[in-house]
């Protein structure tokens, strides 16, 4: 049974190496976990060592050598999960499974296991059970899903509200999950109709002229890196290659950003035909989305509106009449890595492998996916474009401020009245979006999510854009409740430790030391030298490879900065030096194997 | 004939073939930049962070870098080299490295490193992990509590058919370097040789021998590492 | 002028780094004569008499009594140093470390091929008079604050020479390359 569907998902994908994460995602989404003989037989069939495999698999936390129930739980650990009761969710869920977080019934037939942000801070608690999504849990929610599971029932049909609004409740995609479009700016807006600028744009316009209007327009990427579009597609147009690829980045992973899933939802026309625009300007005749793993419940939905496109010619052969131009479009599951949304971790994830960053230069645009010239963006970025070509450079331009133009899709979350998406034009200050979004009575705001800043209510008045406060999307507020250092900015450095792809030796080691110094602060044993220990020690995560490495312990350092006397109330007064020592503890182990009462 | 172009290390005037990387440039005008992972006529990976300079007040990696004209080159500061002392240390808590009963203490590339920064005691607190030895091939040890990840071997010893005999597992604070089990126990001699050659610390051991070398004999016993270089 | 006074202990190590103090050959005339010992294996002093100026300690802190053993002498020496691989990082007897205690307790008397079948009544020493053993052995710097180390197993004699008595005539400590060797 289980090898008919190893061999199955390896001949699917032509026992091609660069495929080997659908084979794998295949298969464990079919048996719940890849076996020994599973491994043996992908490596025989694709070439590979035994380790080679298991390096693939052993990377994202979505694929497991070991079962993990017929019915998988993965309930969200996110910062705002917490903050909506996940606690007592989380209890009841293993009461009534009867086993803990991190394990399998033993009949095999449920796991429970954590996950870091899935994209429904909005909506939160949420968990992924078979890769559908379940929100808004309650623990009166969670018995009866866990009745629904013993009683056999499909996943698919165990909703007991109405479905989501807008294309939620599509035929292809049935889903609970709600969009909870607060404000629609130029990009969300649906004004539009498909297909418009390839049959009347395109077709008029060399792919250099397009390219010029995108400079025009001054978008930069809306992942959060933020380099100026235009000038990456010229880079790539003008790179040496036969075969270039567009790849867009949907591995929305930041904690707090949910405005991918929404754009994904509602306007994957406009995204694709984003993607055609930057497939014609480059020169590329292939596009992957990049999906991650959380949203894998979009997949069928998006293949279908791709089959849809192709229908149209909007994708495929003399796509919208242009001779001799040919795209098509194809989705690339991810399996759960935040590092992935680095373009270049994304790209060898892509490949088939493990997502580490890869050292630049050499960069994408030059040498990227297979070797070749490759522009990753962001889908909101080339769901911008599409609107840029309808309206203008100009246009897009007069819209934000001077240097940042355009406007924004903003995740919003955490304390206030109405989260959801919100589209801005850049420029607004931060007591703005507040006074937006219905939040009083703030302590703190995480802009640009755990990988952003922890900033206080001294810099509201500080604007979104790229001179001041630059964000990829994510905006979690903290009222006064809240406390930052506990439950906040140890869950985001936790976060950070578990996502490390643990290539360079300060991302990997350090982050796991300047977490022990916050918890020596957090007990009571902190004195001011960890405070400048902390200082000094962070400046090396700026020698690390990639972005997450630069900004894994910005939680700790940016809150510090920030919020100083939140750390300087729990030192030890008057105190030089302490370790933390304390022998009760280190001694409570042995005395309790040896049957001893602990004397002093 | 290749292009040849200008650039400073802490200010002394240096000129390269253009396009080779900083650190291949720095040895090349007699400058010495620690490094750790790079192996000669390996791809350089870049993943230890030792060598790491500063240009432009950027941070970069020296053996992934290419050297380009008017390249103004920070290396030996007390900023940078504080830096790797830090990394070393990192590396001396994060595993189990128990020099005096390492087969490779004298020869051990880490260790020498923290000889020639004068490591005293590491400034972070040792993590003490529970590592594994995977004893199960006939020519080599692989011994996980002296790994430090550099990925030499995982970048150099490959099968016929171009296959990788050693491979990360996991991720994070938690990843290994994992031996096939399969191609392990077939390795050539030539390629076990070449593996236990290429590891710059004890992780990678030939079986059944150990401390041939006397005390005073070995590798950095007299001079540290990087001593044949001028500055 | 009074003479400095010395103090030292061994804790979880093997005396090695003590053989090696006393492994200055003649010199060790001229340290008698520098300084006066006072709490020490050496000299069998068992309780400190009088505050110290240096208290020099070999071995990690694998139970109770080695960390009692190394307040007192952070209470009692103005100037603490680490000396040997032991005090500086656990040394060997840190081999036990990323193992529980309970293992290796059941592992050192019930279960090991030396006393498997041999402690009947399956008890782990625990009687009050021994020492609580800690969850792993500890760097000397992890329990109190240590002014200096010296690294080695054992360190060699010129380093130990060396330290001292730069300590003592408060001149700059000569380091060259081969003096300082974790082995």
């Amino acid at each position: 049974m289980e090898n008919d569907t190893v061999y199955s998902a390896i001949s699917k994908y032509n026992q091609d190496k660069t495929r080997l994460m659908d084979i794998l995602i295949e298969i464990q989404d079919n048996e719940n976990y890849i076996s020994d003989d599973a491994v043996r037989i992908i490596s025989e069939k694709l070439e590979l060592s035994i380790v080679d495999v298991e390096q693939t698999i052993s990377f994202y936390h979505f694929l497991s050598k070991k079962s993990l129930g017929k019915y998988t739980i993965y309930l969200n650990n996110s910062v705002i999960s917490n903050m909506n009761g996940r606690q007592i969710v989380a209890e009841t869920f293993e009461n009534e499974v009867g086993c803990k977080f991190g394990k399998v019934t033993e009949d095999g037939t449920i796991g429970l296991f954590d996950t870091a942000c899935i994209g429904m801070s909005d909506q939160e608690p949420a968990a992924l059970i078979n890769g559908n999504v379940f929100i808004h849990l309650t623990p009166f929610r969670v018995k009866e899903i866990v009745r629904d599971i013993r009683a056999g029932k499909d996943v698919k049909n165990m909703h007991t509200s109405y479905l989501g609004g807008g294309q939620n409740k599509s035929e292809y995609l049935k889903s609970v999950v709600r969009n909870n479009i607060m404000r629609m700016g130029p990009v969300l807006s649906d004004d539009y109709n498909p297909g418009t600028i390839i049959k009347k744009k395109l077709v008029q316009l060399a792919p250099e002229q397009v390219i010029e209007e995108i400079k025009t327009s001054n978008i930069r990427g809306r992942g959060g890196a933020g380099f100026p579009t235009g000038f990456k597609w010229e880079f790539c147009r003008k790179a040496k290659g036969d075969k270039k690829y567009i790849l867009c980045n949907a591995d929305e992973g930041e904690p707090g950003t949910f405005k991918d899933r929404v754009i994904l939802t509602e306007r994957p026309k406009l995204l694709f035909e984003g993607m055609v625009i930057a497939g014609y300007s480059i020169g590329a005749t292939e596009g992957i989305l990049y999906l991650r793993y959380e949203y894998k419940y979009l997949k069928n939905y998006l293949e279908n509106i791709l089959e849809e496109t192709r229908g149209k010619n909007l994708l495929g052969k003399d796509i919208g009449g242009i001779k001799g131009f040919n795209f098509d479009i194809r989705i690339q599951l991810g399996a759960g890595a935040y590092v992935c949304g680095e373009e270049s971790a994304l790209i060898e994830s892509v490949e088939g492998k493990r997502g580490e960053p890869r050292d630049r230069p050499p960069f994408p645009v030059e040498k990227g996916y297979n070797d070749c010239p490759t522009v990753v963006n962001n889908v909101e970025t080339l769901c911008s474009v599409v609107k840029i070509m309808l309206n203008g450079g100009e246009w897009y331009s007069s819209l934000g401020t001077h240097e940042s133009t355009g406007t924004k899709v903003l995740s919003i979350s955490g304390d206030c009245r109405y989260p959801g998406i919100y589209e801005v034009e850049w420029g607004l200050t931060i007591s703005d979006i507040l006074d937006m979004v219905g939040a009083t009575g703030v302590q703190a705001i995480q802009v640009g999510g755990p990988s952003g800043s922890l900033i206080g209510p001294e810099e509201f008045e500080r604007k979104l854009c790229y001179s001041d406060l630059v964000t990829g999307g994510s905006f979690i507020i903290f009222n006064y409740n809240r406390d930052l250092l506990k439950n906040v900015v140890l869950n985001f450095t936790d976060f950070f430790i578990e996502e490390s792809c643990g290539s360079c030796v300060p991302c990997r080691a350090m982050t796991p030391l300047l977490k022990q110094k916050l918890e020596k602060i957090l007990s009571g044993n902190g004195v001011a030298n960890d405070l400048e220990d902390i200082l000094k020690w962070g400046k090396l995560m700026k020698t690390n490879r990639c972005g997450l490495g630069h900004t894994a312990a910005n939680p700790i350092l940016t809150s510090l900065k920030n919020f100083r006397y939140l750390y300087e109330e729990k030192l030890e007064r008057g105190k030089e030096y302490e370790t933390g020592f304390n022998l009760e503890q280190a001694v409570s182990e042995s005395c309790e194997a040896t049957t001893r009462v602990p004397n002093f | 004939m290749a292009d040849i172009i200008n650039f400073t290390i802490d200010g002394k005037e240096c000129m390269a073939e253009k396009g080779i990387f900083i650190l291949q440039a720095a040895k090349e005008n007699d400058i010495y930049i620690p490094s750790l992972c790079n192996y000669e006529g390996v791809k350089p990976q870049g993943s230890c962070r030792i060598c790491s300079i500063k240009t432009n007040g950027q941070f970069v990696t020296a053996c992934t870098t290419p050297v380009a004209d008017g390249m103004e080159i920070e290396n030996n500061t007390d900023e940078i080299n504080d830096m790797r002392k830090s990394i070393i240390e990192l590396l001396f808590v994060e595993g189990n490295h128990f020099c005096p009963a390492c087969e490779m203490s004298g020869d051990c590339e880490l260790q020498a490193l923290a000889y020639r920064f004068q490591m005293m005691v590491p400034r972070f607190i040792y993590q003490f992990p529970l590592r594994e030895i995977d004893a199960r091939h006939p020519k080599i040890l692989k011994d996980q509590n002296r790994c430090i990840r550099c990925k030499r071997c995982i970048r150099t010893i490959k099968d016929e058919k171009g296959r990788s005999v050693f491979a990360f597992y996991g991720r994070g604070k938690n990843i290994e370097v994992n031996v096939d089990p399969v191609l392990g126990s077939k390795l050539t001699d030539k390629l076990a040789a070449k593996a236990i050659e290429v590891c710059p610390v004890g992780s990678i051991l030939p079986r059944e021998k150990g401390f041939r070398t006397p005390i005073g004999q070995r590798k950095f016993d007299h001079e540290p590492i990087g001593s044949e270089y001028k500055h | 002028m009074s003479k400095p006074v010395i103090a030292t202990a061994t804790l979880a190590g093997c005396f090695g780094c003590h053989m090696s103090l006393l492994d200055i050959d003649e010199k060790i005339l001229d340290l008698i004569e520098l300084v006066e010992f006072n709490k020490s294996p050496i000299d069998d002093i068992k309780n400190f008499t009088k505050k110290c100026d240096i208290g020099l300690i070999e071995g990690g802190c694998c139970n109770s009594e080695n960390v009692h053993v190394l307040k007192d002498f952070r209470n009692n020496c103005k100037i603490l140093i680490s000396f040997g691989e032991c005090a500086i990082m656990g040394g060997l007897p840190a081999f036990r470390n990323p193992i529980p205690i309970k293992e290796c307790l059941e592992e050192a008397y019930l279960n090991g091929p030396s006393v498997k079948g041999h402690n009947e009544s399956g008890i782990l020493p625990n009687d009050d008079e021994i020492p609580m053993m800690l969850d792993k052995v500890y760097p000397c710097h992890e329990i109190v604050k240590i002014d200096y180390f010296l690294p080695g197993c054992p360190p060699s004699a010129e380093l130990i020479w060396n330290a001292l008595t730069a300590l003592i005539s408060g001149k700059e400590m000569n380091l060259p390359y081969e003096v300082i060797k974790f082995d």
